[in-house]
């Protein structure tokens, strides 16, 4: 029988980008996975742990354990949602010893896309066929949190037709931060536009990350700039053929 | 509601010829760190960073033995310790020093436990004449500012601005070549080592086990501050000490390849008390004065007291997208991007300027390049849910509160989440693929989006909602 994995498939994603959330789907049963969607999920409690309303986090936290809880494997078709799961419920849960403990059973079988298919998947190869030069962005979150570097660029290393090129500071924040963009929005925005420059000298017709929401701010940033770049999750890099 | 933190943010980022300088400036030390901690140069930089973290670690937590060690190695020289509580000491104890020996001027060499305490300010008002003998410090003195980075405290000043400044505060011939610069403020300087009266310096290390204060600069001023006048003076916060003269060869590896990308700064000065009976220069006088001012604070909190492990290399802001955006003198105190917008809310209070620990991305370049390894995102995330704490306490701000209990609600509530994904994907103006330019009514986080960014058009299914159809 095929393995199950569950899918968290993240709010912003759920609301704003399901086809992120298709494509990982797609990829997924592809590779012979079973595809669980819980559907009493919804957010991680990021958007108030990182405004500073650690309460309302932890209400939401909750939730996520009382969803999650029992399975097996937890794929995130985001790095940031992955390491708040993976790093901060710990925190959050320190004076709860019931959840804290759940927690951390879940710390180690929930995963970043890249990092299932690299890790448990075992695969590189997917069998993708895009037409495209690339660049790809690395979000901070995957990056420094969770070691996501070199995953998504062995993956797309094997799509047919891709060429990948590098962005001179590939490891330099879009600005998004969650709450940061809006409450220093010009600041937020002043990155942006920053990172869509070193973006544009790569001659790619396509960005492509592993989380929503810095593309999100890189195609905000791009479409105001009329610069015709257009960004891809990685899973619909992946889900291309 | 537009705070001083906001305003100096839109004006710095208004400025394009600043951008540029920052950019620069900040761009030239990150390329310079990254070439001397290339695996081939500098094979064992990770360990050195988990060695100065476990160092720092164990010195801060046994602070009361060190402390009283260097100050007992330091006596034993013929030095003297003076504990300081906080500013007003200091400055006590360095007018009434002066008053006794009849001093006039004081000369200093670069320090931002100075800056932090004011003393120039404090001892101008007494009538007391103290020079910065640093290039940089001389240049923001003379234009009276505060540093603009910890380490490049005149990053700020094209050369233009410098030929100016050095014209009109004196009178000297317009000069914009550099090097040319320097040798004027030479001229100025040498006069005022020979004639001061006091020397003034900071610390970069404290050597518990020899009492000894060391200092690392590449102009040679802090040398001349140290050994022309007949009292030297050193203004160190507590933090600064380390247990042994051995854990040098930590740091002093690790300091001058994350400030600046050198192996070892130009001049790396041992000093441990005054001039002694054989030897032939050296002041009469040594002080160390070791200073609280809000360290001791920071200390009881078993979380946060990783502060108090930094060295002031400045890699964290030049590596900060944030810094690199918004400068040095948008920060409320002296010291500036990721490591002041932790220690400034810890020494003054999350009152002081309560946007600081939200103004970051939290992307984590700073943890990732802090040669001790403080967690700065981590304490960001903690000083942000004080300030929401505070917030409730006095009750504002209370509409985000409400919101974010809303929130909290609604994401506990499946269904419920699910109907106002819907709403909200119907009232939205754009059904179509394109980005979204602006709406017909906007305020608050929608608005603040849209003035920079395009927003993303609704999309006609959720997920969730795709899930079930398929």
């Amino acid at each position: 029988m095929a393995a199950r994995v569950s899918l968290f498939v993240t709010c912003i994603v759920d609301q704003l980008f399901p086809k992120v959330g298709m494509a990982v789907v797609d990829v997924l049963e592809r590779l012979g996975y079973q595809v669980h969607f819980p559907e009493q999920q919804t957010c991680c409690g990021q958007p108030a742990f990182n405004s500073g309303y650690r309460e309302e986090a932890r209400q939401v936290a909750r939730h996520f354990l009382n969803v999650f809880g029992d399975a097996d494997y937890i794929v995130v078709p985001s790095g940031s949602c992955t390491s708040m799961i993976a790093h901060h419920f710990s925190d959050i849960f320190k004076k709860e010893p019931e959840n804290l403990e759940r927690a951390r059973a879940i710390e180690s079988r929930v995963f970043e896309f890249s990092r299932f298919l690299l890790d448990v998947a075992k695969v590189e190869d997917v069998g993708a066929r895009l037409e495209q030069v690339v660049t790809y962005h690395d979000s901070c979150h995957a990056l420094r949190a969770l070691g996501v570097k070199d995953g998504p660029r062995r993956l797309l290393g094997h799509v047919r037709g891709l060429e990948l090129r590098e962005i001179d500071a590939a490891e330099e924040c879009c600005g998004f931060g969650g709450t940061f963009s809006v409450k220093f929005a010009e600041v937020s925005g002043g990155m942006a536009r920053t990172k869509i420059d070193s973006i544009v000298r790569t001659g790619a017709s396509t960005v492509v990350a592993v989380d929503s929401s810095c593309l999100m701010q890189l195609q905000g940033a791009l479409s105001r700039a009329g610069v015709p770049v257009r960004t891809m999750h990685l899973a619909e890099v992946l889900a291309s053929r | 509601m537009s705070t001083l933190f906001d305003e100096k943010i839109h004006e710095t980022l208004a400025d394009p010829k600043l951008q540029l300088a920052i950019y620069k400036a900040t761009g030239r030390l990150v390329e310079e760190r990254r070439k001397a901690i290339e695996p081939d140069i500098c094979p064992d930089y990770q360990e050195l960073r988990t060695q100065a973290n476990a160092v720092k670690r164990h010195t801060i937590e046994h602070l009361d033995y060190y402390l009283e060690e260097f100050a007992r190695n330091l006596e034993a020289h013929g030095g003297k310790a003076i504990f300081c509580r906080d500013a007003e000491e200091v400055s006590d104890f360095v007018l009434s020093l002066a008053k006794e020996r009849g001093a006039e001027l004081i000369v200093k060499s670069k320090s931002m436990t100075t800056e932090e305490i004011d003393l120039n300010e404090r001892l101008e008002h007494h009538h007391l004449e103290s020079v910065e003998t640093d290039l940089g410090e001389y240049i923001i003195q003379l234009a009276h500012e505060r540093p603009y980075h910890i380490v490049a405290p005149a990053l700020h000043k094209t050369r233009e601005q410098v030929a100016d400044l050095l014209t009109d505060k004196l009178g000297v011939p317009r000069e914009t070549v550099i090097e040319k610069q320097t040798m004027i403020a030479r001229a100025v300087l040498r006069e005022k080592f020979l004639a001061a009266d006091i020397g003034i310096s900071g610390a970069n290390f404290l050597v518990a086990d020899s009492g000894a204060v060391v200092l690392v600069e590449n102009e040679g001023n802090a040398r001349l501050t140290t050994s022309a006048p007949k009292i030297h003076i050193a203004v160190a916060g507590i933090e600064k000490l380390i247990p042994r003269a051995q854990d040098l060869a930590v740091f002093l590896k690790l300091l001058g390849r994350s400030a600046t990308g050198q192996w070892l700064t130009v001049y790396t000065s041992f000093l441990s008390g005054p001039r002694r009976k054989n030897e032939i220069d050296g002041p009469e006088e040594f002080y160390v004065v070791l200073l609280d001012n809000g360290r001791t604070k920071v200390l009881a909190d078993r979380e946060k007291r990783q502060s108090l492990y930094c060295i002031r290399c400045g890699a964290c802001l030049n590596h900060c997208p944030v810094y690199r955006k918004i400068g040095g003198h948008s920060f409320p105190w002296v010291y500036s991007g990721p490591i002041g917008a932790i220690l400034t809310p810890q020494f003054l209070g999350v009152r002081h300027e309560p946007g600081l620990p939200f103004a970051s991305s939290l992307c984590g370049a700073c943890a990732e390049v802090c040669p001790v390894k403080i967690d700065i995102p981590q304490i960001l995330l903690d000083l942000r849910s004080e300030v929401k704490k505070a917030e409730t306490r006095e009750g504002t701000n209370r509409l985000e509160r409400l919101a974010f209990r809303v929130w909290a609600w609604v994401m506990r509530h499946p269904r419920i989440y699910e109907i106002a994904g819907m709403a909200a994907a119907a009232l939205a103006p754009s059904r179509d693929s394109g980005w979204v330019r602006s709406v017909p009514v906007s305020a608050g986080p929608l608005r603040a989006w849209l003035s920079q960014r395009d927003l993303p058009p609704a999309a006609p299914k959720s997920f969730r909602q795709m899930w079930r159809d398929r």
